[in-house]
């Protein structure tokens, strides 16, 4: 009886896991029959017709943020490398096997010139020749929201490259577009109270704006956070992407009675800028800062003229110490790269990876199934080098830390590339702007 | 309204920017009322001699060096690019040798890319142009003040070769009438030759003068270049006085634009060539039907 009660108790657990196996093989077969069925899309199903799958990818290799491009590139390719390895450091992300859902990535990498028309001619080439799954990459908000609206036309899902503009994912945002880098708002509300702490409340700024969305949001978002804390506008130049002498509106702002100077040029502009600030004596006379800081800008005025200058990154690589992820990715890019990563080369993995890790999640290529577990990502959010994350279902932003940094002065380097102090990570719950700031309003899914 | 004391502030600094353009559009000048051809390679050698003094610069920190191996190599880059290259394009058409220029300033601007990487290159100011200088309310970066001279002194060697050497004066001539002027017994390609170094060497000196203001990358040339195309717009196409008074008219405008809003200061500098275009469309110095 006994023997007996053992074999029916044994045979009933069988058949209710047997059960639960077969109800679950059932839905999962549904979902694919389901994904089959699907009318094709974009380039679904045929991007994904044989073993493999590909990535159409945009980077600045020339021009102003040519520097920031080519760190950009190099994130990409470590992600596809350790993707289609299978190798032990993306598998702590969730990844699964070799290649995504067991194919293997194919990648071609254009140059966007740092031009938005050259890098909508490049991935429109990438999707209509190579069918590309998804496209990504650019180091210009003017170039991401024009590839945001190439991506929604063609119904191709866009990881969206560097891109600090709160138009990305305000007025321009797009169902098929996401952004994991900092709004020029997250970065300015984490920024304004440290710097206030640090260098004093009710002061008078002098902003240098490169004139396009990115210049303008940014100038908008900090002005706004740090009138919070009393400071005002003394002078707001605006100047041109690309200018080569910044003299004029550098007169005016050493003839104007600001304490705080506000750089918000980027790239190698950024870097003249500076560099022709200190020859106007602006840096002695003003503090500076820089809200959204070059990758290399330290490296390329010499640590001297950033020591003691706050901003904001998107990822550095100092973050190792709060996130194993981040002491992962740093540890592979040093070794195959020969440097510290810096924040373009970060957007790159974070957002190839995060790609990866949604389409295993969602057992499928087809785009709205992709986005649609990307939207869900709150419930279950993705473990990434910044900690867990998660998109906004409203507007498709990050919500993830923002690292608020100071130069370090050169003598208190302890490596070539250690160029910033962490001084604080703000969590990005506490920075988010509320969804309908910037006017965004989704497409539809097909 | 900005005070007296900036708009004068921005005149001076118009001088200073003006000096820098007339500095930089006297080489595409040169070459173009020489020759009559439109150095699209311009923007890209002014950045070799940027480099070349950068190198000279690191391994040796001597300006006067720097300044002679600047010399020296964009001569002999001058006259390699013109024997190779575009003394088989004077025959062809404008179009023709615009592509052949524009070719050379990508194949040169990779090559410095592959050299240098496309990070900006940090070449400090002289000692001696270290700090800033007061004049009056005036406070202006001492290197500044020291290249208005140093610019000036360079134009006027350049000036003297050009029409008051027997070489310039061959030069004009092969500008008027080359055929002419080879009856004449005069060689007129090895002229020819030594104009293309000239203009050259004065792109060269150019980019080594500004490496310590400008962001030191490969392709920051190309904004000079379309600078330098305006310039000589409005001074006149291959006039040399028009192109010292164009830089100097381009730097006015861009500046005391900037007093008021820096965001028109480019827009305006537009407008005036298009204003010169329509009142007088050889420009201030051209001469109307040459080039």
């Amino acid at each position: 009886m006994n023997e007996t009660g053992k074999v029916s108790s044994v045979r009933r657990r069988t058949l209710l896991l047997g059960g639960l196996g077969l109800a679950g093989t059932c839905g999962f077969l549904n979902q694919a029959l389901a994904a089959e069925h699907n009318a094709p899309l974009g380039t679904w199903p045929a991007g994904i017709s044989g073993n493999t799958a590909f990535l159409g990818i945009t980077t600045p290799l020339t021009g102003p943020y040519a520097a920031d491009g080519q760190d950009h590139q190099l994130g990409y390719e470590l992600a596809i490398a350790e993707i289609n390895a299978g190798s032990p450091l993306v598998q702590k992300w969730g990844l699964k096997g070799k290649g995504v859902l067991g194919k293997t990535l194919r990648y071609k990498i254009a140059d966007s010139q740092t031009k938005p028309n050259v890098a909508v001619q490049a991935q429109t080439g990438f999707i209509q020749q190579d069918k590309a799954i998804m496209i990504t990459g650019c180091v210009s908000s003017a170039t991401a929201v024009a590839l945001e609206e190439l991506a929604q036309r063609d119904k191709v899902l866009n990881m969206v490259g560097a891109s600090g503009s709160n138009d990305t994912t305000g007025k321009n945002c797009q169902r098929y577009a996401f952004r994991s880098q900092p709004s020029a708002y997250m970065a300015c509300r984490a920024l304004a109270p440290v710097v206030a702490k640090a260098l004093g409340k009710n002061l008078k700024a002098a902003y240098l704006v490169p004139d396009y969305t990115y210049g303008h949001s940014v100038f908008d978002s900090f002005s706004r956070f740090a009138k919070e804390h009393g400071w005002t506008i003394a002078t707001q130049q605006v100047v041109p992407l690309g200018t080569s002498d910044f003299s004029s509106a550098l007169l005016n702002i050493a003839n104007s009675d600001a304490q705080v100077f506000v750089n918000v040029a980027f790239g190698a502009d950024a870097v003249t800028s500076t560099k022709q600030a200190d020859q106007f004596g602006v840096l002695k006379k003003m503090k500076m800062i820089v809200p959204n800081i070059s990758s290399f800008q330290a490296k390329e005025t010499g640590p001297e003229l950033m020591a003691g200058v706050y901003g904001t990154f998107d990822f550095w690589w100092g973050l190792e110490d709060r996130y194993p992820l981040a002491k992962d990715f740093v540890q592979a890019f040093v070794k195959k790269n020969k440097y510290h990563p810096r924040w373009g080369a970060h957007i790159g993995y974070l957002q190839t990876l995060v790609w990866a890790v949604s389409v295993e999640r969602a057992k499928s290529f087809y785009p709205p199934d992709v986005i649609k577990v990307l939207e869900a990502s709150k419930s279950d959010p993705y473990e990434t080098s910044l900690g867990k994350v998660w998109y906004r279902a409203e507007d498709h932003q990050l919500v993830r830390p923002v690292p608020v940094v100071v130069g370090k002065a050169a003598s208190a380097m302890k490596n070539p590339d250690d160029f910033y102090d962490v001084v604080e990570v703000v969590p990005g719950d506490q920075v988010m702007s509320p969804p309908d700031a910037f006017g965004c309003h989704l497409g539809p899914y097909t | 309204m900005p005070s007296l004391a900036l708009l004068l502030s921005q005149a001076f600094n118009g001088l200073a920017l003006g000096t820098l353009l007339a500095l930089v559009s006297s080489g595409l000048t040169i070459i173009l009322g020489t020759l009559g051809v439109l150095n699209f390679a311009h923007g890209s050698l002014l950045m070799v001699g940027c480099y070349v003094a950068l190198v000279v610069l690191n391994a040796t920190g001597s300006w006067l060096l720097a300044l002679v191996s600047v010399l020296v190599f964009m001569f002999v880059a001058g006259v390699l690019i013109e024997r190779v290259i575009m003394r088989l394009f004077y025959q062809r058409p404008p179009e023709d040798q615009i592509l052949v220029t524009f070719g050379i300033g990508i194949v040169v601007v990779e090559t410095m890319r592959a050299l240098f990487g496309s990070q900006t290159q940090h070449m400090a100011v002289p000692p001696w142009g270290e700090g800033v200088t007061r004049i009056g309310f005036l406070i202006y970066p001492t290197y500044r003040l020291e290249l208005i001279g140093i610019i000036a002194f360079t134009l006027l060697v350049q000036y003297v070769v050009l029409y008051r050497t027997s070489l310039g004066l061959v030069v004009r001539a092969g500008i008027e009438n080359a055929a002419m002027t080879g009856i004449l017994g005069i060689n007129v390609p090895r002229t020819f030759l030594l104009v293309f170094g000239f203009g050259v060497v004065a792109a060269g000196v150019a980019g080594m003068l500004y490496g310590p203001i400008l962001s030191v990358t490969p392709d920051s040339g190309e904004v000079y270049l379309v600078q330098a195309f305006v310039v000589i717009v409005i001074g006149g196409l291959g006039s040399f006085p028009g192109a010292v008074l164009g830089g100097l008219i381009a730097g006015e405008i861009m500046s005391i634009t900037s007093a008021f809003n820096s965001a028109y200061s480019e827009v305006m500098l537009y407008a005036v060539m298009a204003l010169v275009l329509v009142v007088r469309p050889q420009g201030l110095f051209g001469t109307e039907g040459r080039v």
